[in-house]
């Protein structure tokens, strides 16, 4: 009796400590989600703080005369004329009508107000409309980049402001009659990358992303399916087929780079495919991808109770209908679910690309599997990089929109998970 | 059912990546090469796209030597056309190229770049030689009192290298090894400094080279990443830091950094083009002519890099940092992208 009581005391004796414990490692575990939740708040205001900017674009809206004197142009619609032609002129006399303070000898303190491309983007418009030589157009240009910096980042330690004081009271005086504004940057969406961060764009990455995932897809998906089923369903069990399995899963930790050496060897090198090409981009993506999505299809279709195996045996059915019709479709979900997950990781990669060329400079918008791309962590990558402190807001815009898809990817599988799977 | 016709897409799609690439025509121009000529390379490729109807020509940042490599690999699309160095091609690299029937190459001298030292202009300004500035930074330096031994860097100021130097620590922050900078950096600066010494007068070529070629790891020299901006803004905070870095760079934050004095010369725009500022390298890019007529745009593009209006006194690349070649030079130059001349070996020797 005295023996069970005694014991009975220790056991409550020792209750409060034990208590004590449990509610210490509880802490533990809080302090670790609030660690990982406080590095992520960080990571997301840095990137949000820096990069807001990124998406406001500063204009100067300019009643322009197209004088075709003044631009030596007698006929647009001759494209020698339009070669020779002067269509900075325009710009700078209807900014200097703006800036009454201004005389022709400040010419070129006004013109460096100007975005470069702004000639470019008059001379496009008057190619579209001949008709237009003679008149006077109210017209919306870019500003210069260094206006862009000044207007939004007036005051800032972190940017050095470029332009001249008397500049910098022209500019503040525009804002005031609204000749320079700034608006929604519909160019960071629109256009390729550019050495002007005004006129630098995702468009050519996004493309470049999409192309790339869309062949790193269409490979690795079925390979990888087929690749799982035959492992799952049909392989025997042996020392070769054990081999294979332990290969799989020492690919899916190969690093990356490893993967783009050999896209370079055996694509480009011996098969002597071009260069900076989303097929190549895709074909190098799929071998790292394809690990993952045979890992997780197989799980899938292990995971697919053998009772409608042997159900659907039972009434007749062949192996090959048994996996078609029963397994394969209960297994769909989470062989999806992999698959999304392989690629969200495929958009973000860079370090494969890099050896096979896709880390490049490229203007244009690429609008085929064989165009040279680029893909959006790598122009994030690039820009990141630029001397212009300019770039870095358009960097960490990029990275919003970088962040956008892969979010939208992983809400996706995870929805598709809650809505397809089937609990046995 | 399903699954067949996934397959047959997949076997079909790849088949199809496979079989076409080879005979796919290249409409692109593909540049390889230097990081130091890609900002210039850039823009005039982005101002040629916008100008013409060709297609703007794709730029990789590979470095000089990496760029030599893919450039020399062969004839056909899938090697580039031009390739842009921060040095000369080595005659090694022509050979490599004349191996794989790369035998036609016209070479470009863009112009030039300077290394500068530079500190905040509230500092001592330094004017040194160069012998100083690698006794400041070499990992081995003479002993004092024997010129023939090397011993491990004992100097700690600059003040015990020369009286007249100014009295703080020896800290100098520089590009990492992977850089051009750095290459050039160590070829120009340290070497040049260096291969006069008596303690390396009997060494063979490599020795040499490799005593002349190390900066001391203990801690005087700070190894900046390439983010030179990062170096700027340590230079304004850090009073007794000097930092390493291309001409481009100084003239951008002139109004806030002053430039070394080095064997006499001050950095200088004329300097650096006439080659008489001791730390000047020539920047460079080499045409692959078999490509020429075969890749669209290739010699309008080179017409392009030439004109007054990039490479001009008022032209668009100085405005970023290009030191542009005097008038003749620049004459010549648009004489040899009408012509296109043949690089021959002995002109690298």
């Amino acid at each position: 009796m005295t023996d069970q009581r005694s014991q009975a005391e220790i056991v409550r004796q020792s209750l409060k400590q034990r208590y004590r414990k449990e509610r210490r490692f509880r802490a533990y575990g809080i302090a670790a989600i609030a660690v990982a939740l406080a590095a992520l708040v960080i990571l997301f205001a840095d990137i949000i703080g820096k990069g807001y900017a990124g998406f406001m674009k500063t204009t100067l809206t300019l009643d322009v005369q197209l004088d075709g004197e003044m631009m030596y142009l007698d006929d647009a619609s001759d494209e020698r004329q339009l070669k020779m032609a002067d269509f900075v002129e325009p710009l700078v006399q209807a900014l200097i009508k703006e800036v009454p303070s201004a005389t022709e000898s400040d010419r070129d303190a006004v013109r460096d107000l100007i975005n470069p491309y702004a000639s470019v983007t008059l001379r496009d418009a008057l190619k579209a409309n001949p008709e237009w030589l003679n008149t006077t157009r109210t017209m919306t240009f870019l500003a210069h980049t260094d206006v862009d910096v000044y207007v939004k980042h007036a005051g800032d330690e972190a940017y050095s402001i470029k332009l001249s004081e008397q500049q910098q009271a022209w500019v503040d005086q525009l804002q005031e009659q609204g000749v320079v504004e700034t608006s929604f940057n519909d160019v960071f969406f629109e256009n390729g990358d550019s050495r002007d961060p005004s006129k630098a764009g995702i468009l050519g990455a996004v493309v470049g992303s999409l192309l790339t995932m869309f062949v790193t897809l269409i490979l690795s998906f079925p390979i990888g399916v087929a690749a799982a089923i035959y492992l799952e369903e049909f392989a025997p069990q042996n020392k070769l087929t054990d081999f294979i399995e332990v290969n799989i899963n020492n690919l899916a930790a190969v690093p990356s780079i490893i993967f783009g050496l050999l896209g370079l060897a055996v694509f480009i090198n011996l098969f002597g495919m071009p260069r900076s090409v989303p097929v190549v981009g895709g074909l190098v993506l799929t071998l790292m991808t394809l690990p993952t999505i045979i890992i997780s299809s197989r799980a899938a279709i292990k995971s697919v109770p053998p009772s409608i195996r042997e159900a659907a045996e039972g009434i007749g059915a062949s192996k090959m209908q048994v996996v078609l019709h029963h397994v394969l479709p209960l297994a769909m979900p989470g062989m999806l679910t992999g698959s999304i997950i392989g690629m969200a990781q495929a958009l973000g990669e860079t370090a494969p690309l890099l050896l096979i060329g896709m880390v490049a400079f490229i203007v244009d918008v690429p609008d085929g599997f064989f165009d040279s791309a680029t893909v959006l962590p790598v122009q994030v990558f690039l820009w990141a990089g630029s001397p212009e402190l300019a770039f870095i807001e358009r960097a960490s815009a990029a990275i919003m929109v970088l962040l956008t898809f892969l979010i939208s990817m992983n809400a996706l599988a995870i929805w598709m998970r809650k809505r397809l799977e089937r609990r046995w | 059912m399903k699954l067949n016709k996934a397959l047959a897409i997949a076997a079909v799609a790849g088949s199809v990546a496979a079989m076409s690439a080879p005979a796919m025509a290249r409409d692109t121009i593909s540049i390889v090469g230097s990081s130091t000529v890609y900002p210039f390379a850039t823009v005039v490729a982005e101002r040629f796209g916008t100008k013409t109807d060709y297609n703007t020509p794709k730029l990789e940042s590979t470095g000089s030597g990496g760029g030599m490599k893919l450039f020399c690999q062969g004839i056909g699309t899938q090697h580039p056309d031009i390739t842009n160095a921060s040095r000369r091609m080595k005659p090694s690299e022509y050979d490599l190229c004349q191996k794989n029937g790369v035998k036609d190459i016209t070479e470009f001298r863009i112009g030039s770049d300077g290394i500068v030292i530079a500190s905040s202009n509230k500092a001592d300004n330094l004017d040194i030689t160069l012998e100083q500035l690698f006794l400041a930074l070499g990992k081995e330096v003479p002993n004092p009192e024997n010129e023939k031994e090397l011993i491990p860097n004992p100097y700690k100021t600059w003040s015990e290298i020369d009286s007249g130097l100014p009295n703080v620590a020896i800290r100098v922050m520089g590009p990492p090894p992977t850089s051009g900078t750095r290459d050039s950096f160590n070829e120009l600066a340290l070497q040049g400094g260096c291969e006069d010494l008596p303690a390396v007068a009997d060494m063979s070529e490599d020795d040499m080279e490799a005593v002349c070629q190390s900066i001391r790891e203990d801690g005087a020299f700070i190894e900046a990443g390439e983010n030179d901006n990062l170096i700027v803004q340590k230079l304004i905070d850090d009073e007794g830091m000097y930092g390493v870095f291309g001409y481009s760079f100084l003239e951008e934050n002139a109004d806030r950094l002053q430039a070394a004095t080095l064997n006499g010369k001050v950095p200088t725009a004329e300097g650096i083009a006439a080659d008489e500022y001791p730390v000047a390298r020539s920047l460079f890019f080499y045409v692959k002519k078999a490509h020429v007529g075969v890749i669209p745009g290739m010699a309008e593009y080179v017409e392009e890099f030439v004109s007054p209006a990039a490479m001009g006194p008022n032209g668009y690349l100085k405005s970023v940092g290009l030191i542009v070649p005097p008038r003749e030079a620049l004459m010549n130059l648009q004489d040899k992208a009408a012509d296109l001349p043949n690089l021959q070996k002995d002109e690298l020797m």
